[in-house]
């Protein structure tokens, strides 16, 4: 989906503010910490995966999606996956507690699963049956599609013709996985585009941006 | 693309009109709530939530992208395997997990500058550097770093001259990328330990050069 979320190449949102690693808490303020411990344990509905996630978290209204923190963006999905999952109610997110008769489960991620958890997940590589379309070298456009649902491939490459830096087999693919529709995988490259072609005759002729794209995302050039 | 649309109208009611706007406005507020309901219906329990805080304030930290780096730096053999296939060679560390299964290692050189950053959410190799740093997720570092990765590094006090290249790595997929900064003039006499303990997190996301320790700077 065109939305807010999809930020490269944005004027407007001012300077960088960086802060002294050195000096830079781990975590602003303590319910940070605990979101985060939410997000990574909790038990979500049947189904749910990190394009999910993603896809919930860029559905936010912009404006609150400006406006609001990096995990207070975490505690947005999480609640609109309970609900869509039907594991809680309004009325209970509100409330801080469980509705008087409601099932208790036993079945949430302990502690000592913690460490198995970190070290197992997160893995994407997927068998792909057909060979690759496209070759490390090759100069490939990024198709001009505007899907209305959860995609990888940026606005701003869109149209614009790069070269495959590198080809890293099959993987998961975001656009169908997000909706709950498998894992459908596809080959992914990370493809090159020059400044220029990315930016016009006054960006730098030097300097290029890397991105990495799904097979259907692309198209021979 | 087209991806089917059948599961909007959930999203439309819950993600959009009730779950970002009707809660309580302090986000420490309405966290604690939320993992009260959880605990109670027995969706999350409290020690694996301390468990997971405790895992990346004490466990899960720059401090080990920075053992990749300076083993890298003392060791050609290695810097050529992480170079080739990042993921094989960081296995025996222990470092693999989430947000760091499928890695690539970017070499920065006189000649080369790479920068990395994730414009449409804020993937980042946490399995290898810890909690991203506030600004990595903030909309400015996202919008810029892939029009204008010069002038965001000038905000960093880093300015590059115009004969090396920049190279930005937006991470759109699972790839994560880490940066092997240059090795500093004047550390030959290093220890591995001694080196790793120069290299920063911002060096290995591409923002920031290594220092030399003072004294030693050429």
């Amino acid at each position: 989906m065109n939305g807010v979320h999809d930020m490269g190449g944005m004027h407007g949102h001012g300077p960088v503010a960086p802060e002294d690693e050195k000096h830079e808490p781990l975590w602003h303020a303590p319910w940070e910490a605990r979101m985060l411990g939410i997000t990574r344990s909790m038990t979500y509905p049947k189904g749910f995966n990190i394009d999910r996630f993603r896809h919930i978290r860029e559905l936010m209204p912009p404006h609150l999606y400006l406006a609001r923190s990096y995990y207070d963006h975490w505690y947005a999905v999480c609640v609109a996956a309970l609900l869509n999952g039907g594991l809680a109610t309004k009325e209970e997110i509100k409330s801080g507690h469980a509705a008087a008769g409601s099932a208790k489960r036993n079945d949430a991620a302990r502690a000592d699963q913690v460490w198995t958890s970190q070290k197992t997940q997160g893995i994407f590589t997927r068998e792909v049956a057909t060979p690759p379309q496209f070759a490390t070298g090759q100069r490939v456009r990024a198709r001009n599609i505007n899907p209305t649902g959860h995609t990888r491939l940026p606005r701003y490459v869109r149209g614009k013709v790069g070269v495959v830096q590198i080809h890293h087999g099959g993987h998961v693919f975001p656009d169908t996985n997000a909706h709950v529709q498998g894992e459908a995988p596809q080959h992914l490259y990370t493809v090159a585009f020059s400044m220029r072609e990315l930016w016009g005759a006054d960006a730098s002729a030097r300097d290029e941006t890397c991105v990495d794209l799904w097979e259907s995302y692309l198209e021979p050039a | 693309m087209t991806a089917s649309l059948s599961d909007h109208p959930h999203h439309h009611d819950h993600a959009r009109d009730h779950a970002h706007s009707d809660v309580p406005s302090d986000p420490a507020v309405r966290t604690k709530a939320l993992e009260s309901l959880l605990t109670e219906k027995g969706l999350v329990d409290p020690a694996a939530i301390d468990a997971w805080v405790d895992a990346y304030e004490r466990k899960i930290g720059p401090r080990r992208g920075a053992q990749i780096v300076a083993r890298a730096w003392v060791d050609a053999a290695f810097k050529a395997q992480l170079l080739q296939d990042a993921t094989r060679a960081i296995e025996p560390f222990g470092f693999l997990g989430r947000e760091a299964q499928h890695l690539v290692v970017l070499e920065n050189t006189a000649a080369i500058h790479n920068l990395v950053v994730c414009t449409l959410c804020s993937c980042y190799p946490w399995g290898l550097l810890g909690l991203p740093p506030r600004w990595y997720k903030a909309a400015p570092y996202r919008a810029r770093s892939v029009i204008d990765p010069r002038g965001v590094l000038a905000e960093f006090g880093l300015a590059l001259g115009d004969e090396v290249e920049v190279r930005v790595w937006d991470s759109t997929a699972e790839i994560r990328y880490l940066v092997l900064p240059e090795r500093p003039a004047g550390t030959d006499d290093l220890s591995e330990p001694a080196l790793a303990e120069l290299v920063t997190r911002d060096a290995m996301i591409g923002v920031a050069k290594v220092e030399a320790p003072k004294g030693k700077r050429a």
